[in-house]
């Protein structure tokens, strides 16, 4: 093992408060999902004053159906995933949901493997067709029974999805930019 | 869209863009037509696509700042104070009251610098050739406020994780005040080229309506909501850098229409000319900035935090796992959201009316592709 250097002194950065721990979520709304759901949610928790809900990705779109008609949240904000490809369920979804009438946001997550189809939730919010199609240009998660899922950012043809931690920053589909732009290279 | 059948049908599919005057950047839309009416369309989005959150990644949390500039260029110092209160969250820092104001004043300002240049082309597409001068006359001014702060006139990089990075110079209250003072009777102006004109009342009355429920559908926000009636606006709603302090209205129509989408604006100008007053009235003093480690290492975590941006809400979400770089970045464009509705909105509608519908949406193609 190489010798550590010594550092220099530095100030102590300045500590996190109480508030910065992940705390159950306690609200009436919690409650209301637990009972329904029982084990088909895993986690209500609150982060940084931002409450969310870990769920089976089976049964998100019943949650969002859920939420929208007995917990009034109408406003579907985004879809989005995040990719951890150490994790054996590799992407995780993100729903994020805002209620006008309770001014109230909830996320919903779900963790699903590389290769699974979850259900899409353009049949409860309209929203969620550019928004799965985004995610599905990006991560490659396929969403079962989207109306339209296409490519949205990138080129049709494209080989690869960008945002996966395994696709490097200067990555390139080579044959694409070859047939199309004619040159050998984009970078 | 279903396939066209060209020989034994009127259907015509018609391709609009990418490099149309009127699609304000590179947006493709194609149209399908029977006759002049729109039967359906479909965007072919992606031309500016620039990979931003991938960028985001790969860059320390202060070394993104300046990309944010680059999404919606038109209202560059929402963006970044989008992103700078999303990373103020992770770790738990608020800026001080003095940063605060200032980014209230800076923000408006922005606001009505983009509400200028969109009514502007919009008016410029419509045909009313002469308010995109008056209008960019006015921006101008604004941006003069940008370029004496900050060095930078449309990509300004105006704030910092935790703050301002630049005092204010000598002569800004003045000038900020001289400004509104200067800018209310133009409003004026700008109503009274287009308000009660015949062909402007005609192109855009009851054309691509959207409702309240409609809108919450397809979550489109800012004024396009306000237009159809919903009185929200994040700044009232979930105030954030101290907007509870000012005293403005959000403006509401009923129609849900392009020319209520016009009006809401218009009005929305004025709010924040108010604002903008109140603000400058009292900039308190002390620090620009607050403490902020000069390695930023927020801890595991992540955090969704949103702002009323010119074109509705301006959202990111940006996981942490705790080195100095963001393990995913997430923006959510107002622009691309309130774009999917275009469909909605022309559906039986005829071309020219697309035209007026792409200018009410106000999207700002950087911002959609990213």
């Amino acid at each position: 093992m190489a010798e550590e250097k010594p550092l220099p002194p530095k100030p102590a950065p300045p500590k996190p408060p109480a508030t910065m721990a992940v705390i159950p979520w306690q609200a009436e709304l919690a409650a209301r999902l637990k009972d329904r759901f029982g084990d088909r949610i895993s986690e209500l928790s609150s982060y940084l004053g931002q409450n969310f809900a870990i769920a089976q990705p089976e049964a998100i779109v019943e949650i969002l159906e859920w939420l929208k008609s007995e917990g009034d949240f109408d406003y579907l904000v985004d879809i989005t995933a995040v990719d951890w490809p150490k994790k054996p369920d590799r992407f995780e979804l993100v729903y994020i949901l805002y209620s006008f009438s309770r001014n109230e946001r909830v996320r919903v997550k779900a963790s699903i493997p590389e290769g699974f189809r979850p259900q899409s939730a353009a049949g409860v919010h309209l929203t969620a067709n550019w928004l799965e199609r985004e995610v599905f240009d990006m991560f490659g998660i396929e969403f079962s029974g989207h109306p339209d899922l296409r490519r949205i950012l990138m080129p049709e043809d494209w080989q690869g999805y960008p945002l996966r931690k395994d696709y490097p920053i200067l990555q390139q589909d080579e044959h694409w930019v070859h047939e199309n732009v004619g040159i050998e290279s984009g970078q | 869209m279903p396939d066209a059948t060209f020989l034994d049908s009127t259907e015509l599919v018609l391709n609009m863009g990418p490099q149309h005057p009127s699609t304000h950047g590179v947006l493709r839309v194609i149209l399908k037509l029977d006759g002049e009416k729109v039967l359906g369309t479909d965007c072919v989005i992606g031309y500016l696509h620039r990979g931003v959150e991938k960028i985001a990644e790969n860059r320390t949390y202060v070394q993104f700042n300046p990309y944010v500039d680059r999404m919606d260029y038109v209202a560059a110092v929402s963006n970044s104070l989008g992103y700078c209160l999303a990373v103020e969250k992770l770790i738990n820092v608020e800026a001080p009251p003095r940063a605060q104001t200032v980014r209230v004043i800076l923000t408006e300002l922005n606001r009505i610098a983009s509400h200028l240049l969109w009514l502007g082309t919009h008016a410029l597409d419509i045909g009313a050739l002469t308010p995109v001068f008056y209008c960019f006359r006015e921006r101008e001014e604004i941006l003069k406020i940008f370029e004496n702060y900050c060095g930078a006139r449309l990509t300004t990089h105006a704030f910092r994780i935790g703050g301002l990075q630049y005092e204010l110079y000598e002569g800004f209250e003045q000038e900020v005040k001289a400004f509104c003072d200067m800018f209310l009777p133009k409003v004026a102006e700008y109503e009274e080229l287009l308000t009660n004109n015949r062909i402007w009342v005609k192109r855009l009355q009851n054309i691509g309506i959207l409702t309240a429920e409609e809108c919450k559908q397809y979550g489109v926000t800012g004024p396009v909501l306000r237009a159809a009636g919903v009185r929200w606006d994040l700044r009232k709603a979930q105030p954030y850098c101290g907007y509870e302090k000012y005293d403005f209205l959000i403006p509401t129509r009923q129609n849900g229409d392009t020319y209520d989408r016009y009006l809401v604006r218009m009005e929305e100008m004025r709010q924040s000319v108010r604002i903008i007053r109140q603000a400058v009235e009292g900039i308190p003093d002390g620090p620009a900035i607050a403490k902020v480690p000069k390695v930023l290492k927020p801890p595991m975590g992540e955090a969704y935090v949103s702002i009323e941006a010119p074109k509705g809400e301006l959202g990111y979400y940006i996981v942490s796992d705790g080195s100095t770089q963001p393990y995913r970045v997430r923006v959510r464009p107002p622009s691309f959201v309130n774009l999917q509705a275009l469909d909605r909105m022309v559906r039986g509608a005829l071309i020219a009316d697309v035209v007026a519908v792409i200018g009410t949406l106000d999207i700002v193609l950087g911002e959609v592709d990213r």
